[in-house]
């Protein structure tokens, strides 16, 4: 456990000292405001708090820009190190494999954390200030912050993965590029295209709910417009979710194993590895 | 326990037991058995490619043979329980690699938590191999001989009962080298194990228990410096001062069992192999005054180097 810490302790300080973790707060917290100001406008007459407004057009938002921001956090963990010899001399320390996968992992999940709960917490705490406090839609807004983490930490295993797997930095930059495309862009477009060529409706509920487990970007978006009532009527789709099937555990547990199965894999991978 | 006792005293530190290491097809080492003794510093010699590099990979753990084992400690060190044991081994690699973006005290600082070294013996390190004045710099702002004494620093965090150094002495000027060997003595009289990869042999001559000289991957010699010269059987050179105008018919009367070199008015140049020198000389000196001094020059440690690596294989 000390050598997973002093692992992560040194990823944050790389964050720190690198500006990682302010570039990150500072997009995020703009863009989280800027939507609040701008979502806040065309509220009307529907009672929906301003947090909720915030949840929609966060999340939407958060699928495209966590996923990113976590593969340029870890797309060169492994292969940096490999290729400039540090791994090397790391290995030659009393650490096991496994420990130096798990400390990048904290230390770069850490990253995202501080970046979401100082960009988006910061940008709630400021649209609280100028709209009057309210307790109605901070559990929502939680909710957001803490499944953006998970995603988030979905794409640095993921970006591991391709990290361990490929022989050059280069081809690791085109990989992550290619995972964002296909999990970010892709899969929805291909799933919007079927549905609208569905005529037959051959896509019931049960295998659109499945559909949406497939891709952890679609898991945390159902999660997240859907779970709360206020959100749900603020995106316009109450209760697709609970008529889906789909609870929040079950939603959760599928992201995790989207964390978990590549942390795996990259282990698997790189316990073969010889340098 | 007695038996358990005199068990560990005889156990070599490192096993080499006939290792062949194939990569992409390629045989970088093939073969390979030697042992290596507690407090014993052993200099594997060799061109680049020789194969030294891959061979102390597979004693650290990085890589596995494919054919035969290795043994450090006791042990594989492979497998991911061998990892304790790193705690006492220190490593410097052949162009050692750091986190640029850190300064010098990070660096060693970060390595001295792994190690469970605190950050004291961080400062003294630093200070011992010259870099108190750059510690708070990047270490991407450092030349080549800066890194390479990082490297030294970070080897010898928390004092390691086994040391691999792989080519420790390249860009470092000869002052600094000087100021390397003395620091690697010193280790030596407290009883560390060291295996040093180098090129050049003159260099670690004074130093080294043993050698072992690899080429292409095979162990072509392995031995002391007494033993390579007995492998090598290279000739012994005499040279001797003669009386004025006799140095034809003296060699002459020397007889067989050596080689005339060259012939000078007052001077005589020989050469014979280790086995037919002390009969040559006993034969000299019944030549009374004529000879009037007699110098014999044993082969240098460069000539027995050049010898094996030319593949002519005793």
């Amino acid at each position: 456990m000390k050598m997973l810490w002093i692992l992560a302790m040194k990823e944050l300080r790389d964050g720190f000292r690198n500006r990682w973790v302010a570039a990150a707060i500072v997009v995020l917290g703009v863009l989280a405001l800027a939507l609040s100001v701008l979502g806040s406008a065309p509220t009307g007459s529907v009672r929906v708090s301003e947090l909720d407004i915030s949840v929609v057009s966060l999340a939407s938002l958060s699928v495209y820009l966590i996923p990113l921001i976590a593969l340029m956090l870890s797309f060169d963990a492994m292969v940096g190190e490999f290729e400039r010899g540090t791994m090397m001399l790391l290995l030659t320390y009393p650490v096991t494999r496994w420990q130096i996968i798990m400390g990048k992992f904290l230390g770069h999940v850490l990253i995202l954390s501080i970046a979401i709960l100082v960009g988006y917490g910061g940008a709630a705490v400021v649209l609280t200030l100028v709209t009057g406090f309210s307790t109605e839609g901070w559990p929502a807004y939680a909710t957001m912050m803490v499944s953006s983490v998970v995603l988030g930490s979905v794409f640095i295993a993921l970006g591991y993965l391709v990290s361990v797997l490929v022989r050059e930095r280069a081809t690791a930059i085109g990989a992550a590029i290619g995972l964002w495309l296909v999990f970010v862009v892709l899969y929805d477009l291909l799933l919007f295209g079927a549905l609208t060529m569905d005529k037959d409706q051959l896509i019931g509920q049960q295998l659109f709910s499945m559909l949406m487990l497939v891709s952890p970007t679609d898991t945390y978006r159902v999660l997240n417009l859907s779970s709360f009532e206020g959100v749900s009527e603020a995106a316009g789709i109450a209760g697709v979710a609970s008529e889906a099937g789909l609870s929040g555990t079950l939603l959760i547990s599928v992201m995790l194993m989207w964390v978990i199965a590549p942390l795996i894999s990259t282990l698997l991978v790189f316990q073969r590895r010889e340098l | 326990m007695q038996m358990a006792a005199s068990k560990s005293i005889i156990q070599p530190v490192i096993s080499v037991d006939s290792v062949s290491k194939v990569y992409a097809g390629e045989t970088v080492v093939s073969e390979v058995d030697f042992k290596v003794q507690p407090g014993e510093c052993v200099v594997l010699v060799g061109h680049n490619g020789a194969g030294k590099t891959t061979l102390m990979k597979l004693m650290l753990g990085l890589t596995r043979p494919s054919s035969g084992t290795v043994k450090v400690f006791g042990g594989n060190p492979a497998v991911s329980g061998a990892v304790a044991q790193h705690k006492s081994l220190g490593y410097l690699p052949e162009s050692v690699a750091f986190y640029d973006a850190m300064s010098g005290r990070e660096v060693l600082a970060f390595y001295a938590r792994l190690k469970g070294v605190s950050s004291n013996d961080c400062e003294r390190l630093l200070e011992s191999v010259g870099l108190g004045g750059a510690a708070g710099r990047r270490v991407g702002t450092y030349s080549k001989g800066m890194r390479q004494r990082l490297g030294l620093a970070q080897a010898m965090l928390g004092n390691p009962r086994l040391l691999f150094l792989d080519e420790p002495t390249t860009g470092l000027d000869p002052g600094l080298r000087h100021q390397f060997y003395e620091l690697i003595d010193a280790m030596h009289k407290e009883g560390v194990t060291s295996l040093i990869s180098s090129h050049a042999l003159s260099e670690v001559e004074a130093r080294a228990n043993r050698f072992i000289i690899m080429k292409a991957g095979v162990m072509i010699a392995g031995g002391t410096l007494d033993e390579l010269y007995l492998q090598a059987a290279l000739p012994v050179r005499l040279q001797l001062s003669v009386a004025a105008g006799q140095a034809s018919s003296i060699a002459e009367r020397l007889g067989s069992g050596l080689t005339i070199d060259e012939i000078g008015d007052e001077r005589l140049h020989l050469s014979c192999f280790n086995g037919d020198k002390m009969p040559l000389i006993r034969r000299i000196s019944a030549l009374g005054d004529l000879v009037s001094d007699l110098q014999i020059m044993p082969p240098r440690l460069d000539e027995v180097y050049s010898h094996f690596m030319n593949g002519d294989r005793p």
